[in-house]
């Protein structure tokens, strides 16, 4: 049995085909696309034939995408440049703080860029929890807006439980609430919107992204969480929508994002969202992880005593698994496992690096043992059945092994 | 996570790992928030010299590969060393045995110790209700 990989939460393996769209880029075609000659021009073909793939895909205008280095950057780009707009707009907002609603099991990159904007005196912000089934309350949301709120940001699919979020919902509530801000006031124009940004690099290979349908200024998406390259991303600004530049430099992507294209990184993202506009298939490849994980799903429930399932099932993207196995310990489940060469991650404190559990599971209101004996399966398109039933063969005797060293039966 | 081969072979097969039915001295620390949990059980008898000597030792560990190889190592360090010499082993002691840890992992190898102490205190019939300092102990785990 060649290694199992079964983490392609964390990051996806890349597509052939992408691989094979990109290469060219890395030799013959290396030209700075910027530049106005033949080798510049050949370069600027593959980026538009990229943005292209990504405006179908997200059902918009050319010009409202952005490329960056990932949804890191991406989601710094929305926070502090609609921030940053906000403030430049008047010469009143200086001394204004403005407000920021954004969710408790978001991915650091919104959770640390709002820390840092709240540092710095420039943002307050509002964390809304999750429910014990591991969405956000729209309830909470619309209490939560106030005069200054300025954005709304909440993640599309949670990474580490896979549950895909209400943001059609929640697009229609800042729908409603920025018609009543209009009514209100008739001079009402870009700086007195409430906008509404999405991370939904977890999202973008299984959920509708088309921004019209999910009422969104601003999305962010990632290559390599879908079978693309590492270091290549995207942002959706809406037209219309303010968005100061963070980093300043040459006049690449409207002067918003400067800096030399990465021609083939941004050809390989567009080669995986091809693969994704291929609607058809594109189903039929998640409905077969989605078989694959229930069967997995089932088979350890049924196999392996007090285990839990951490968030529903249903609402959550077909390649994720959370579950936890009681009286075993996440880290050392893991390790077990890749001696076996199967890959997995765990929310338990003890593989992160920090000391305390997964914060998206705690939110759920699982007690700490709990999210210490958790683990993270997630599949993906190479997934083999073979593979499924190896980890099902495997992992209850590693479960087993463990319990049988534990103080706790 | 970097472990070094010797606690690797220590969690994948821990030494003296179990429950002793007749010990006279269990230790039971941990703290559920941090995830790992101990329970180290000796088995005290007189040797030659009149001096108590640990027998026998086991434990049980429910937490990560730090906390079940260095409470495997610390086991087999005290086996069959008197009682006063055994509680002279400190955790760094533990941890250079397993080609040591990483600093993250510090905290993971305190509780084998503490749990080995508490045992020994049982054995002596102290108090072992859990002190003011080793509460704070507790807490600095995490």
């Amino acid at each position: 049995m060649n290694k199992i990989y079964l983490d392609h939460n964390a990051t996806t393996p890349i597509d052939p085909y992408v691989l094979g769209k990109m290469l060219p880029y890395y030799k013959d075609i290396f030209g700075n696309a910027s530049s106005a000659h033949g080798f510049g021009q050949e370069a600027m073909k593959g980026i538009d034939w990229a943005r292209e793939q990504i405006a179908e895909l997200f059902g918009c205008k050319l010009k409202e995408i952005i490329f960056s280095s990932g949804a890191t950057e991406s989601n710094n780009l929305v926070l502090r440049g609609l921030l940053m707009s906000f403030r430049y707009a008047k010469k009143d907002n200086w001394d204004k703080k403005f407000h920021i609603i954004t969710s408790a099991i978001e991915h650091p990159a919104i959770l640390e860029p709002c820390k840092e904007l709240e540092k710095e005196g420039l943002a307050e912000i509002t964390i809304v929890g999750i429910n014990d089934r591991g969405f956000v309350d729209l309830e909470e949301i619309k209490k939560e807006i106030k005069e200054n709120t300025i954005l709304v940001s909440i993640m599309y699919v949670n990474n580490e439980i896979g549950t895909i979020q209400p943001i059609k919902e929640i697009g229609k509530i800042i729908e409603r609430i920025n018609a009543e801000r209009a009514k209100k006031n008739p001079k009402f124009a870009a700086f007195d919107r409430v906008y509404f940004h999405t991370d939904a690099a977890q999202a973008t290979h299984y959920c509708d992204m088309k921004v019209k349908n999910l009422g969104v200024d601003f999305m962010t998406i990632s290559g390599h969480k879908i079978y693309g390259p590492k270091g290549i991303g995207a942002t959706y600004i809406k037209e219309g929508s303010p968005i100061r530049a963070v980093t300043f430099g040459g006049h690449q992507e409207y002067n918003i994002r400067p800096g030399t294209y990465n021609v083939a990184q941004i050809v390989g993202l567009g080669a995986a969202v091809e693969l994704i506009n291929n609607t058809k298939e594109n189903a039929k490849i998640n409905k077969r992880i989605e078989e694959l994980r229930d069967k997995l799903t089932e088979e350890l429930q049924k196999k392996i005593p007090d285990t839990f399932i951490n968030g529903v099932m249903d609402n959550r993207v077909p390649a994720n698994l959370n579950i936890s196995f009681k009286n075993a310990e996440g880290e050392s489940m893991m390790l077990m496992l890749d001696m076996e060469e199967i890959a997995v991650s765990t929310g338990s404190a003890c593989a992160s690096g920090s000391l305390a559990p997964s914060y998206v599971l705690l939110a759920l209101g699982l007690s700490p043992e709990i999210c210490h004996a958790s683990l993270r399966i997630s599949l993906g398109k190479f997934t083999t059945e073979k593979e499924i039933n190896y980890v099902i063969k495997i992992l209850p005797g590693i479960i087993a092994k463990l319990r049988k060293i534990s103080p706790y039966k | 996570m970097n472990y070094s081969d010797i606690l690797m072979d220590h969690f994948k097969n821990p030494r003296n790992q179990g429950e002793i039915k007749d010990a006279n001295g269990v230790g039971n620390v941990g703290n559920p928030i941090c995830g790992d949990m101990m329970k180290i059980y000796i088995k005290v008898e007189k040797d030659k010299d009149g001096d108590d000597y640990i027998k026998d030792v086991k434990f049980q560990t429910l937490g990560c590969a730090a906390a079940i190889a260095s409470s495997s190592m610390l086991t087999e360090m005290v086996k069959g060393m008197k009682v006063k010499d055994a509680l002279k082993i400190t955790r760094e002691q533990v941890a250079e045995k397993l080609g040591g840890l990483p600093k993250e992992k510090i905290h993971c190898s305190v509780l084998a110790n503490e749990g080995f102490k508490k045992a020994i205190a049982q054995y002596h019939g102290e108090d072992i209700e859990k002190s003011a300092e080793e509460k704070e102990i507790e807490e600095a785990h995490c």
